[in-house]
Parts: structure tokens; C-alpha cells; sequence
């Protein structure tokens, strides 16, 4: 998801080259690089990275818990997430991320309060 | 809790899902895209009116399509249309449609922004939200003018829904960093600032980015934030781990809201209300505290989120640099930190501590972990965290352990990493002439460097050291026997050279007492490295070897012999040539005191700011902490003892004469020439004033057109000043040009190849009127074999497209030769470089927005696009080429202004090479239009 304007060959470039970055990296290393003029924070889950760029000034262990409180509100909405559930509910991990990141920053960190909000939308209709 | 079930909903869709992950190739899973295309296209055109569920289904196809990489350039309109159903869900697809795909179609963001408003005065917060999102997601400049005013509305009204205001928040923020100007605070800065208070955590997260950020903007404005943040942190930090329910993350209460907290007040200096400072200092010295109470869980989440908190209290603490014991406790706690076994926290205790160091009350405290760092510089298996210990070890050098340090650093060198040995190099040494006390450590220290890592060491570095020791007459007699001693290595780098034929020739004497380093054990121990070297470098030992002349008369024969030797003295680099010749005349002509005189020991350099130090701002960039100590910044303590002249000596390039004795021998050199017979054809220049190049009287034909092939010539010089400008059988001419602001001095150097004399020998210069030149007239007669030298001087009143023509006309053998050729004058030979940050390069390319003031071409590539090459060619340009602006590395970005009599023009440009298409997009924008053209159309054919 972007919170900065690129166009799309851009956006392209920026996925491949994250993912040679974070991907190479071991267990041993920091969950922090920095790329380009910022940094990234990830985590990984079994065969999935979740990865945050950022401001080189951001607090990178309030970012890395900002990932990992995001993955157990997928986890919990999702009832045991695995990567399925994420493709074939994409348009729905898009409204997920909206309620706890907007513009690039955090918009709610309370998971009851975000699952609460969730499951009232995925009563409507 | 319902589990939500695969695509339920839309059955079509995630069957088409299931489709796309079964295809075996990546031909049939476009197969099965083109179909499905075909297919939603048809039922967009169909006679037949979708309902609102199929409408959802197809966008919602349309969308996935587009993530997986594929363009999609319809079904907009249907989105839109989904954007007015009533259905949540339907809704949701527009939005998510319009966010994810949107362009500037302008038709489209009315309707869009008609959606949009209608959402917002709903009054359903469900919808309300979905329109602030889309608006945050886009955050075009469109919906800042549609939207600005009425958002802040929102977000202050009393009766607004929490979930709303959050998205208010947030939305206003993104608008506020796209669009400034159309944001406008005003009369709601004070119930903003409140929202400080508001009784739902969530509402306080959300808007204390945008408070952030607006503070950062407008500090007084927003500065009552201050105490209501100090306020709400305070209740945070002292509830219970249960009191904030919901906010409660592992056992800690709103990590991520007290380090938003906590940021907010490094917007501001310590509170001056002593009340609210009392209760910060106490936050902080709970938060202190926690660190040190036994973990409530094991788990690394709970530990992450207290020390998030930590690290954000100790940036504070760092930021006010005025509680010498909040400091010292919190280098204490990194220095905990520093033998954790979580990777994660010795890196960012590493970091944090770095901008400790250049505390002076927590200074010392840092020093004590010094030898856990240097372990982590040795031991780490993450670059990264290498690096930061580097940066560590730099920041916390002073007079007491620099030796130490140093030495640690050179023997990381050795095995470092390639991507920061530069860095590396730089901080060596910096380090070694910032505290060194003996000046032969410093010269071991900088040879060494050189030796370990020459590559990396680029010219600032062996500048200095040579400054250091002609400044220094303590250290001389080291440096030259040092630098001997390092020559006899088999290989050595040709840095070394460089500073061994410097060091030598200016104070070889020094040693030459003792014989195993006599003069001639020195000349030859220089010359066996001499054609292992390149041009610049060959240049300098030639100057060496002149001076070798005049401190040892005994050498003077053998090294004639060498000057006069064919490779020196016909040498085809003109450089070479010219000092081989020039020297050898000179030490034969000249009597032992004019030698003595011309070829004197330097005079010490002029005291100025260490280049290295900028070059090595210049790379980290701004917001370089570990720097930040070198910035006047000096620790109370050190004041005393560092007034070492050297301390912090010259700039270089521009005064340093480092290409030997030649240049301050120059205008010597030139009389003893004009008395000397035989070599007076190529000072000729002396023997006129100043011409005007308008009709002289020595054209008897009309000149001929310009050769076919001068505009080829021409781009030849577009990137490069000196070379070869023209060749046939009789004649060559070889230019050098040199240029200051919007004035030019060109050498042309006409040779004679016959061995038979040109007569009537004239040339003329003929201008655009936007230009003007003068040049110095020639003698009529050419000898064979010889070449003489003419001087053009030319000015630039204001910018121009066509180069001025040369004529030159000569007799040989009684048939008259006509040529014309263009004068390599190009517009972007009167730029001066501009080095700007990324930011200022973004807001002028910004500025230049007018079509008229870009131009771009797009071109296949006729040369190799190996990157120093290009870089080269830019340089050669005459532009600044700008470090980490563009954000793709790929890119090059270069800034310039064109020096005009009339005007200046300032010219930003952007190279964006496709190795793969083997194509370049190049994007010139500057004040003037046909300045953007013309620099466009020539950098084209250089590529």
C-alpha cells in the first residue's frame, strides 16, 4: 500500500527491490534495513514478510509491534489466517489496514476496537 | 467469531481466483486474464443494465487483475458508479477501486468528488469513513481544494462519531503534507490541539500525528500541546498495565500512543513551567525505571513495546541535553543493551548511544563501553550493526582513546565491507588529524590507510596529508622516510605514489644522507613505478623529477635522460608532453639560482575547514548525527587543548597546487622560454595585445563553409575541454578551453606535420551575435614540424544555439588552404555546478513547471551505459551531479545555472537510463525555454 505518489513502473521497481533487500536477511539479523532514504522494519511469518517503510527517525520497535499487532487482528478476523485467506479476501485485508494505518500513519491500535468495527462492516450488506 | 469463509459474497470471483492460481504458466494465466477481460467488457457494453452485485463482482475482478501486474484502463466509470450505491459493500469496491487505480482523469474526480461530498454530509459514519479514507488514500491536490475546508469541521464538531474523527484526523494530515498551502488551521488550532484530552485513545493516536506534524511546522502556534501531552503521557505511564483495557499491549499500557507522546515533545525545548517540567522528569524517570523491573511476560512482544517506549524517552532525554543525570542513566541502560542477545536491540542501543556521545555530560559515560563496541565492530554478523558500532566508535573518539580507535578501525578495514570502506576511510581520517598529537602517527596512520584500502581513498585524503606536512617541518623528515620505505613495496597503490613523489620531491633531501636512500636509490625507486601509473599521476613525478634537479644537481643527468627519452618528450598526452618538454628546457637553461627560485619548496597552505569533514557530511547526508559533533560543537573540556595549527586546515582544491611545481612556476617558465631561441614559436602568445576578431587583414579569400563534419566534432566537446579538434594530413589542431562564469579561454595548439613552412598563416573567428570573442594574433609563418599556440577569449552575453565558425587559412607549398571548422562553444560550458538536498532539488523542479520550461527526449542509447561513464559525461557537462535525490538510484539528477552577461539561468536535469531497453529518458527544466531545448538536444547525442 502507498502513502507517496510513484507511478506504476515505479511501484514495480520498489516491490522487486524491497524484496531482494529483506529477503536475503537471517534470523540473526536486525528486523530493520535501510533502503533508499528511509528504512524498512518486517517481520516474518512462516513464509510471508510483512514489511513497513519508514522515516529514518521513526521508532523502528513501535513499528515492528505496529506489524505484529496488525498480523493478530488478521489472525483473529480471519480465524487463523494462512496467506489463502489474504488473496482471496484482498479487498477485505484492504479495509483492515485502513482501520489501523491511514496516510502513513496509525490510526488505531486497540484490537478489540478494530474487530469490533470489522465484524459490524462485515454485517452490512 | 464468524470466520469469514473464502470470497464469500462473490462466488464468481473467487472462483476466478482459484483459476489463476491453478494456471501451470504464465501463458495460461494471461490466457485466462484476456478471457476474463473479454468478458467483463462485454457485460460493461452489454444492452443489458447490471445490478449492483454483478457491477462490485466485475470491478472487484478488474482490481485483482491490476495487482497481479496487468494494465487495466476501463471499468472507472463503474466504479464511480458503485460509488452512489446505498450497499456498504458495494461501496467499499468503488472506493477501493478509486484508491487503488485512480489517475487524474479530470471528468472523473468531479464525479468522484461528488461521491465523496455526498458520503461526508451522510451523517453514516460507515460511509463518512469510507469517503475520508479514499481521500487519505488519494490525497490529489483536486480533493485538497474540494476538501480542506469542510475536513477540519468534521474532526472538531462535537457530535462527529470517534471512528470518524480518527479518519478526519488523519485524512486532514495527508492533505496538509500534499497540499500545505490549501490547508488552513487557523481557527481550529486550539480545539486540535485539545483532541489531547479526548476520552477515546483511539481519537488521541490518530490525531497526534497530524498535532505532530503541524507543530514541527508551526511550533507557537501549536505550543500549548505541550503541557496537555505532558499531561495525558504522565497518565499513561503511571496506570496500572490493566487500566487501559483495550490499550493495553502485553502488559503495557498505549506503547504506541506514548512514543507519539513522546515525539510530539521533541518538537519543542524543555517545558519552561517548572510544574509540568517536574512531572515530565518524573515520566521519564518511571519510564527509566520500568526498564529495569523484572519483565511481566516473556514474550518479545511485550519487551519490544516497553522499549519502543524507552528508546522514544531517551531520543527526549537526548533532544533536551540538559538532565546530566537522566542522560547518564540512560547511557547506562544502553550500555545493558549493548550485550543483549536480541540482534534488534544492539543495533538501536548502538545507534541511540552514538547521539550520547556527543553530549558533553553523558560523553564519558559512553567512553566506558568501548571495548563492547570495538567486540561488535569485530563480532557482529549483521553489516548493519558493524556499522553503527563504526559510527559509535567515531562519535565517542577523543584525545584520550583515539589511538586505540584508529587502530581498531584500520584493522576493520581490512576485512569491512565494501559498501562503507569509503566511509570508513574518510572517519580514519578524520580521526587521526582531529586528535593527533604526534604527527608521525598521523602519517603512519594515513599511509596505512592507504595501504589497506587505497581504493577508498579518495584525493581529499592524500591532499591532506601532504598539506599536513608541508605545514609541519616537525614531521617532514618522517614523512619522506616513511613514505620511501612504503614505496619498496612490490605493489603499491598509486595513491601512494602520488604522495611519494610529492613528499620526495619536496623533501627527499631530508633523507638523503643516509645511502640507502640516496637521491639516485630514490629517483629510481619513483621511476619504477612511473609507467605503472596513470596520466594525473605521471604528470606529478614528472614535477618531482624537476624538483629532484634542484635538490640534488648530482641526479640532473640521469633524469634529462629520462625527460628526453621519446616517451616523455613526444609523448601523446599533451600534459605530459608539455612538462616534459618545458622541465627540460628549464633544467638546462636555466642557471642553478633561477632554478632554485622557480623550483622552491611549497609555502605552507592556508589555514581552512578540512575538505574531508565535508566530504563526509556530504555523504551521510543531512540528519548525520555522528557528525554532528565535528560542527563547532566542541565539548568543553577539549577547547583547550586543540589549538593545534593544523587542527583544522584548509579546503584544498581550489588553492592547493596539487599538481606539482608547475603551476606556481608557470609564469616563469614562459620568459624563459620567449628568450630561448628555438621553443619561442609556442609563446608567440606574447607578442601581441588583444584583436578584435572582426575582419583582419590578412583574408584574402572568403572563408570556406564549415567541414561537413564539424557538427560531429562538435558533440565531441560537448562533455570534455581538451583534445584533438582537427586532423588531415598537414595540419592538427588541439584545443584546450578553460571557463569561469560566462567567460572562456581557449588554447588552440596548431601543429605543422610537414616538414615544410605554412605561410600567410591567419584565422578568424567569426560569432553569433550572443556571443562575443577576442583573439590574439599569430605570427604569419608556421615552421615545420613546429606548433605554435593561440589564444580565444570568448564571453557569453546571453544564451545561445549556434557555436562560432573558425577560419583558418594558410599557404603551403604555394596553394592556399581554407578550413572551417565550429569552435567547440557550447552553452553548457558556462554552467556553474549547484549541489542542493533532495528537497530543494524537488521544490525548484517543481517550480519549473511549465511545459515551455521542459524538455525531454527519449533515446535509444549509442553508447555502453556503464554507470562511471555517464557519471563522467555529467560531470564533464559542467552540471552538479546530485547524491540520493532522485529515489531511484538508477536516476541521475544534476543542477547548474548558466552564466550569462545578461542573465543567469538556472537549469535542473534528470537521466533516467532503461538498461534493459537500452533507452534513456532525459528531462532538462530551467527558467528559460530555449536554454531547456538546447542543453536537451546537445546531452542527447552524448549518450
Amino acid at each position: 500500500k502507498w502513502y507517496m505518489q510513484f507511478d506504476d513502473d515505479e511501484k514495480q521497481k520498489l516491490i522487486e527491490e524491497v524484496h531482494a533487500v529483506v529477503t536475503v536477511r537471517d534470523a540473526k539479523h536486525t528486523n530493520f534495513v535501510e533502503f533508499r532514504n528511509f528504512k524498512i522494519i518486517y517481520r516474518r511469518y512462516a513464509g510471508l514478510y510483512f514489511c513497513i517503510c519508514v522515516d529514518v527517525t521513526d521508532n523502528n520497535l513501535a513499528y515492528l509491534e505496529g506489524i505484529h499487532n496488525f498480523v493478530e487482528v488478521l489472525n483473529e478476523y480471519f480465524h487463523n489466517v494462512c496467506e489463502l485467506d489474504l488473496v482471496f479476501n484482498f479487498y477485505k485485508v484492504y479495509t483492515v489496514v485502513d482501520e489501523m494505518f491511514l496516510a502513513g500513519e496509525i490510526r488505531e491500535t486497540s484490537q478489540t476496537k478494530v474487530l469490533k468495527q470489522l465484524l459490524m462492516l462485515q454485517s452490512l450488506e | 467469531m464468524p470466520a469469514v469463509s473464502k470470497g464469500d459474497g462473490m462466488r464468481g470471483l473467487a472462483v476466478f481466483i482459484s483459476d489463476i492460481r491453478n494456471c501451470k504458466s504464465k501463458e495460461a494465466e494471461i490466457k485466462r486474464i484476456n478471457k476474463e477481460l473479454a468478458n467483463i467488457r462485454s457485460k460493461f457494453k452489454g444492452d443489458k443494465a447490471l445490478d449492483g452485485y454483478s457491477k462490485k463482482k466485475y470491478v472487484c475482478k478488474l482490481l485483482f487483475i491490476f495487482l497481479l501486474g496487468h494494465d487495466i484502463d476501463f471499468g472507472h466509470m463503474e466504479a464511480v458508479n458503485l460509488l452512489s450505491s446505498n450497499k456498504y459493500t458495494e461501496k467499499q469496491i468503488g472506493y477501493l477501486f478509486i484508491s487503488v487505480l485512480v489517475n487524474s482523469n479530470s471528468e472523473l474526480i468531479r464525479l468522484i468528488n461528488n461521491a465523496i461530498k455526498n458520503d461526508l454530509s451522510s451523517r453514516n459514519p460507515t460511509f463518512m469513513c469510507l469517503a475520508l479514507h479514499c481521500i487519505a488514500n488519494v490525497g490529489s491536490r483536486e480533493m485538497a481544494e474540494a476538501f480542506a475546508g469542510e475536513i477540519p469541521r468534521i474532526l472538531v464538531a462535537g457530535d462527529t462519531m470517534d471512528s470518524v474523527k480518527q479518519s478526519a484526523a488523519l485524512c486532514l494530515l495527508r492533505l496538509y503534507k500534499a497540499s500545505p498551502d490549501l490547508v488552513l488551521m487557523g481557527e481550529w488550532t486550539s480545539r486540535v490541539v485539545h483532541l489531547l484530552n479526548d476520552q477515546h485513545m483511539g481519537v488521541v493516536t490518530a490525531a497526534i500525528s497530524l498535532i505532530t506534524c503541524l507543530s514541527s511546522k508551526n511550533p507557537d502556534e501549536f505550543k500549548t500541546c505541550v503541557s496537555l501531552a505532558v499531561s495525558r503521557l504522565s497518565r499513561i505511564v503511571s496506570s496500572a498495565s490493566t487500566d487501559l483495557q483495550d490499550y493495553t499491549y502485553y502488559f503495557v499500557p498505549a506503547p504506541w500512543l506514548s512514543c507519539k507522546l513522546l515525539r510530539l515533545l521533541q518538537c519543542y525545548p524543555p517545558p519552561e513551567d517548572g510544574a509540568v517540567k517536574g512531572r515530565l522528569v518524573e515520566c521519564l524517570e518511571t519510564i527509566l525505571n520500568k526498564a529495569q523491573e523484572p519483565p511481566k511476560s516473556k514474550k518479545v512482544q511485550h519487551s519490544n513495546a516497553k522499549n519502543a517506549i524507552l528508546f522514544e524517552a531517551i531520543s527526549l532525554i537526548i533532544h533536551y541535553d540538559s538532565e546530566p543525570n537522566l542522560l547518564v542513566r540512560a547511557c547506562n541502560q544502553l550500555g545493558q543493551f549493548l550485550q543483549h542477545r536480541e540482534t534488534n536491540l544492539r543495533y538501536l542501543a548502538l545507534e541511540s548511544m552514538c547521539t550520547l556521545a556527543s553530549s558533553e555530560f553523558s560523553h564519558e559515560a559512553v567512553k566506558t563501553h568501548i571495548e563492547t563496541v570495538i567486540n561488535a565492530l569485530k563480532t557482529e554478523r549483521d553489516v548493519s550493526v558493524r556499522q553503527r558500532a563504526a559510527d559509535l566508535l567515531y562519535a565517542m573518539c577523543d584525545r584520550s582513546n583515539a589511538k586505540q580507535i584508529v587502530a581498531e578501525m584500520l584493522s576493520y578495514l581490512e576485512t569491512a565491507d565494501y559498501s562503507i570502506r569509503e566511509e570508513m576511510v574518510l572517519k580514519v581520517a578524520i580521526l587521526a588529524e582531529k586528535y593527533a598529537v604526534d604527527y608521525s602517527w598521523y602519517v603512519d596512520t594515513i599511509l596505512n590507510l592507504i595501504r589497506i584500502a587505497g581504493d577508498y581513498v579518495s584525493e581529499e585524503v592524500w591532499y591532506r596529508v601532504i598539506q599536513i606536512v608541508i605545514n609541519r617541518d616537525d614531521v617532514q623528515g618522517y614523512a619522506a622516510k616513511t613514505v620511501f620505505e612504503a614505496l619498496q613495496a612490490p605493489a603499491c597503490h598509486e595513491n601512494m605514489v602520488k604522495v611519494g613523489g610529492y613528499i620526495l620531491g619536496e623533501f627527499g633531501n631530508l633523507i638523503a644522507g643516509d645511502p640507502r636512500s640516496s637521491p639516485l636509490v630514490q629517483f629510481n625507486l619513483l621511476h619504477s613505478k612511473f609507467h605503472l601509473c596513470s596520466v594525473p599521476t605521471r604528470a606529478l613525478l614528472l614535477s618531482a623529477y624537476i624538483k629532484f634537479i634542484n635538490l640534488f644537481p648530482e641526479t640532473k643527468a640521469t633524469i634529462q635522460e629520462v625527460l628526453r627519452s621519446d616517451s616523455q618528450i613526444r609523448n601523446s598526452d599533451v600534459e605530459l608532453q608539455q612538462r616534459a618538454v618545458e622541465y627540460l628546457k628549464l633544467s638546462s637553461i636555466a642557471s642553478t639560482d633561477v632554478l632554485a627560485t622557480v623550483l622552491e619548496e611549497m609555502p605552507p597552505f592556508p589555514e581552512r575547514e578540512s575538505s574531508i569533514l565535508a566530504k563526509l557530511k556530504k555523504k551521510k547526508g543531512p540528519g548525520a548525527v555522528s557528525v554532528e559533533l565535528e560542527d563547532g560543537k566542541e565539548r568543553g573540556d577539549y577547547n583547550g587543548s586543540t589549538p593545534s595549527p593544523s587542527a583544522d586546515l584548509l579546503g584544498l582544491r581550489s588553492a592547493a597546487p596539487v599538481s606539482g611545481a608547475a603551476p606556481s612556476a608557470g609564469s616563469l617558465l614562459v620568459d624563459v622560454f620567449s628568450e630561448a631561441g628555438p621553443a619561442a614559436a609556442s609563446a608567440g602568445v606574447n607578442d601581441d595585445g588583444f584583436l578584435s576578431s572582426a575582419p583582419t587583414s590578412a583574408a584574402s579569400e572568403d572563408p570556406a563553409p564549415p567541414l561537413p563534419e564539424s557538427d560531429e566534432l562538435l558533440n565531441k566537446f560537448v562533455c570534455k575541454n581538451n583534445g584533438v579538434l582537427f586532423e588531415n594530413q598537414l595540419l592538427q589542431i588541439g584545443i584546450k578551453s578553460e571557463y569561469r562564469q560566462n567567460l572562456g579561454r581557449m588554447y588552440l595548439f596548431y601543429g605543422n606535420k610537414t616538414s615544410v613552412q605554412f605561410v600567410s598563416f591567419s584565422t578568424t573567428v567569426s560569432c553569433p551575435g550572443e556571443l562575443q570573442s577576442h583573439i590574439l594574433q599569430l605570427e604569419p609563418l608556421v615552421e615545420g614540424g613546429a606548433q605554435v599556440q593561440q589564444v580565444i577569449n570568448i564571453e557569453c552575453l546571453t544564451d545561445f544555439v549556434d557555436a562560432p565558425l573558425l577560419n583558418i587559412k594558410f599557404r603551403y607549398g604555394g596553394a592556399l588552404q581554407n578550413i572551417s571548422l565550429k569552435l567547440p562553444v557550447t552553452i553548457n560550458k558556462f554552467f556553474q555546478p549547484t549541489e542542493m538536498a533532495a528537497a530543494d532539488f524537488f521544490q525548484r523542479w517543481k517550480q519549473l513547471s511549465q511545459p515551455q520550461q521542459e524538455a525531454q527526449k527519449i533515446f535509444k542509447a549509442s553508447h555502453g551505459m556503464d554507470t562511471e561513464v555517464l557519471k563522467a559525461k555529467l560531470l564533464g557537462l559542467g552540471t552538479a551531479l546530485l547524491e540520493n535525490v532522485d529515489p531511484n538510484p538508477e536516476n541521475y539528477v544534476c543542477a547548474g545555472v548558466i552564466q550569462t552577461k545578461a542573465q543567469q539561468v538556472g537549469c535542473l536535469l534528470r537521466l533516467e537510463p532503461n538498461a534493459q531497453a537500452q533507452m534513456y529518458r532525459l528531462t532538462l527544466r530551467s527558467s528559460k525555454d530555449t536554454v531547456s531545448q538546447r542543453v536537451c538536444d546537445l546531452l542527447a547525442e552524448q549518450f
